[in-house]
């Protein structure tokens, strides 16, 4: 009895651990293993396992042409979102200017902002002006929304750089452009990458405010929220845990190009 | 080399420089010139301004008023990178994403010069650290990157070389050891130094030159040995090494010594070396220069009696006493450990004396504690 008691607080904190990381990675798991199911309409019972969701991951209606426009406005609103949020972020660390102050709230106002009233107020907007609600909408969108994190995350890298590192490279000849290109960007770089991915997942995933400005243009979390009414296709299980483990090796690839660049 | 100004050559010359932030005047109306391969401290304590005089001339800091020329060039308000200065700054700023050839090589390759590694191999070896070029700073101990940062400057040949507290992140030992290598480096390749310090014993080992800073203004310039053995202020007196400083009157003025009483206690003061303005002195020595003998034991010199030791503390080369003197000043005597005669003990009855040619006199209106606490604050 004492010795179990003793080995239970020994490794308490392991036991700890694992119950978070199971808590944590029981849907993962749940997800992919269902990308596996044989099913029939909906993907809720075990019916028997199956390589065909994996060989055929199209092969439910329109899920294809949803994962594209996701990719497509995805990559497009991350790259607008990036460059922007970026040239705010060094605005914000860098300067000092009237209303810096206001700037710094306001940034961080469309974060705090319920998505809902978001979307809600952005379509009610898009029509005023006469715009129909499709893929750019969608577009505008996602880059407004975007942009706070990206100025954020860029913004907090900004502030750990050691401003004498850029007056190093001035004592050093180098002028204002050179040292932007040779000093701050190289160093900058990974909260810039950072952001990005930050970015991507946003828009990605992003249901709500795409719900309200996409007309009749779907997106993968639209096709995924429409076809649960009906009943799930296994395929999306096997999209969303491509992009799990996609999400995975990225955060690996990121690791191990740190850990060689401590070492050489 | 090809712009004018980055080959400038020369003495520097300060002149009427200020520098003020909103209400604050970091830098008072300075007026300064460094000769071409001198090795300069600008010492003080921090907040004196000698940090934001460095900047200035490094052009990282815009003055308010006054120039900075380098031989004929005015270079007040020149672009940092179109300076012929480079700087050792404080932490080294190491470029953290360059290998430690491609620091050093930095100010090479944005002149334009292509064929790099021929001088920085010879620098790489002047530091001693030929076997280090492939490195990351971050890899490096901070002994090395301190050196790797005076190679980096150093490597541009610049008419000057700002040195900003840059043995300031080192220990001890190690410090001592830069100390002698930065002095020796200087030799080497005759440029000039400009090293910004609150240290007095770092500033004293390497300089030729030491100009005191206080308030934004210099107190005082000279040697070390100048500044150590005559010091015109108090301020100079406390902050480089430790004074005993002891309020008097001058009661007459002979051709070469006053004459000035002590609490009663005629002494006499070198006329030359006596800043007082009127009859009011504060008559300096330092502890070293003091004797101390038992109580009616003969002396000669100037002479205090009447004190008594209220602290000793053995320090191996030498003995540290505090005697308390009769109107209850304390006074500090260091003694060498040269005679083989056992140290006196607290509470001995002593009498002070020492040669009148070491005194020296200060404005007695002054504040005789000025530049005493500041070093402690600096060492934490």
């Amino acid at each position: 009895m004492r010795k179990a008691t003793r080995w239970f607080s020994r490794n308490l904190i392991r036991i700890y651990a694992v119950l978070g990381f199971t808590y944590l990675f029981i849907p993962v798991l749940y997800t992919f293993a269902f990308s596996f199911n044989n099913s029939v309409k909906s993907n809720l019972v075990w019916r028997g396992f199956t390589w065909n969701n994996w060989r055929n991951p199209c092969g439910a209606p329109d899920i294809c042409n949803a994962l594209g426009n996701s990719l497509k406005i995805g990559v497009i609103a991350t790259f607008i979102a990036t460059i922007l949020g970026t040239l705010i972020a060094f605005a914000l660390g860098r300067y000092a200017f009237k209303g810096k102050g206001i700037v710094n709230m306001l940034i961080f106002l469309p974060m705090a902002t319920p998505e809902l009233v978001l979307g809600a107020s952005l379509l009610t907007m898009f029509l005023n002006f006469g715009f129909n609600p499709g893929f750019l909408t969608i577009v505008i969108a996602h880059v407004m929304f975007c942009i706070s994190f990206v100025v954020v995350t860029v913004k907090a890298r900004i502030a750990s750089l050691d401003p004498r590192l850029e007056q190093a490279a001035m004592d050093l000849y180098a002028d204002e452009r050179e040292t932007f290109r040779r000093i701050t960007l190289p160093l900058v770089a990974p909260g810039i990458a950072g952001a990005a991915l930050l970015a991507f997942s946003l828009s990605f995933d992003d249901f709500i405010i795409t719900n309200f400005n996409s007309g009749n243009v779907n997106t993968f979390p639209k096709f995924v929220y429409i076809s649960a009414e009906r009943g799930l296709p296994p395929q999306a299980n096997v999209i969303g845990s491509s992009m799990f483990f996609i999400a995975l090796i990225v955060v690996l690839l990121g690791q191990v190009v740190q850990r060689r660049r401590k070492v050489s | 080399m090809g712009d004018a100004s980055t080959s400038a050559k020369g003495d520097l010359k300060l002149s009427n420089l200020t520098k003020s932030f909103g209400d604050f005047i970091a830098v008072d109306n300075l007026d300064l010139v460094i000769p071409e391969g001198s090795f300069f401290a600008l010492l003080g304590p921090s907040g004196c301004g000698k940090t934001t005089t460095l900047r200035m001339i490094a052009g990282l800091e815009e003055p308010t008023a006054g120039s900075i020329h380098v031989g004929a060039t005015d270079i007040t308000y020149e672009r940092p990178y179109k300076r012929p200065v480079n700087t050792v700054f404080q932490n080294y700023a190491l470029f953290p994403h360059l290998s430690i050839f491609e620091n050093v090589a930095f100010g090479l390759r944005r002149r334009g010069i292509k064929d790099v590694k021929e001088q920085v191999d010879k620098v790489l070896d002047l530091v001693e650290l030929p076997h280090l070029a492939e490195r990351k700073p971050n890899q490096l101990s901070g002994g090395q990157q301190q050196r790797i940062a005076v190679a980096r400057a150093i490597v541009n040949r610049p008419a000057l070389l700002l040195l900003d507290e840059p043995l300031g992140a080192l220990d001890l030992k190690l410090r001592r050891q830069m100390q002698i290598e930065l002095k020796w480096i200087q030799t080497e390749i005759g440029l000039t130094f400009v090293h910004v310090t609150h240290d007095q014993e770092e500033a004293m080992t390497m300089a030729d030159t030491i100009a005191v800073m206080n308030e934004g203004r210099i107190e005082q310039m000279g040697s070390p040995a100048d500044l150590y053995d005559n010091p015109k202020t108090t301020f100079v007196a406390n902050f480089l090494g430790q004074s005993n400083l002891i309020k008097g009157s001058i009661e007459s003025n002979g051709a070469d010594s006053l004459v000035v009483n002590l609490f009663g206690q005629k002494i006499g003061v070198p006329r030359a070396r006596s800043s007082a303005k009127d009859s009011s002195i504060l008559v300096g020595i330092r502890p070293e220069k003091l004797r101390i003998l038992p109580e009616g034991e003969a002396t000669h010199g100037n002479i205090l009696p009447g004190g008594v030791i209220s602290d000793v503390s053995y320090i191996g080369v030498s003995t540290q006493y505090q005697v308390e003197m009769p109107w209850g000043q304390e006074l500090m005597v260091f003694e060498q450990n040269d005679d083989g005669i056992a140290p006196l003990d607290k509470g001995d009855r002593v009498t002070l004396s020492w040669e009148p040619i070491f005194t020296f006199g200060l404005d007695g209106r002054e504040d005789a504690t000025a530049g005493s606490e500041v070093h402690v604050d600096e060492e934490e």
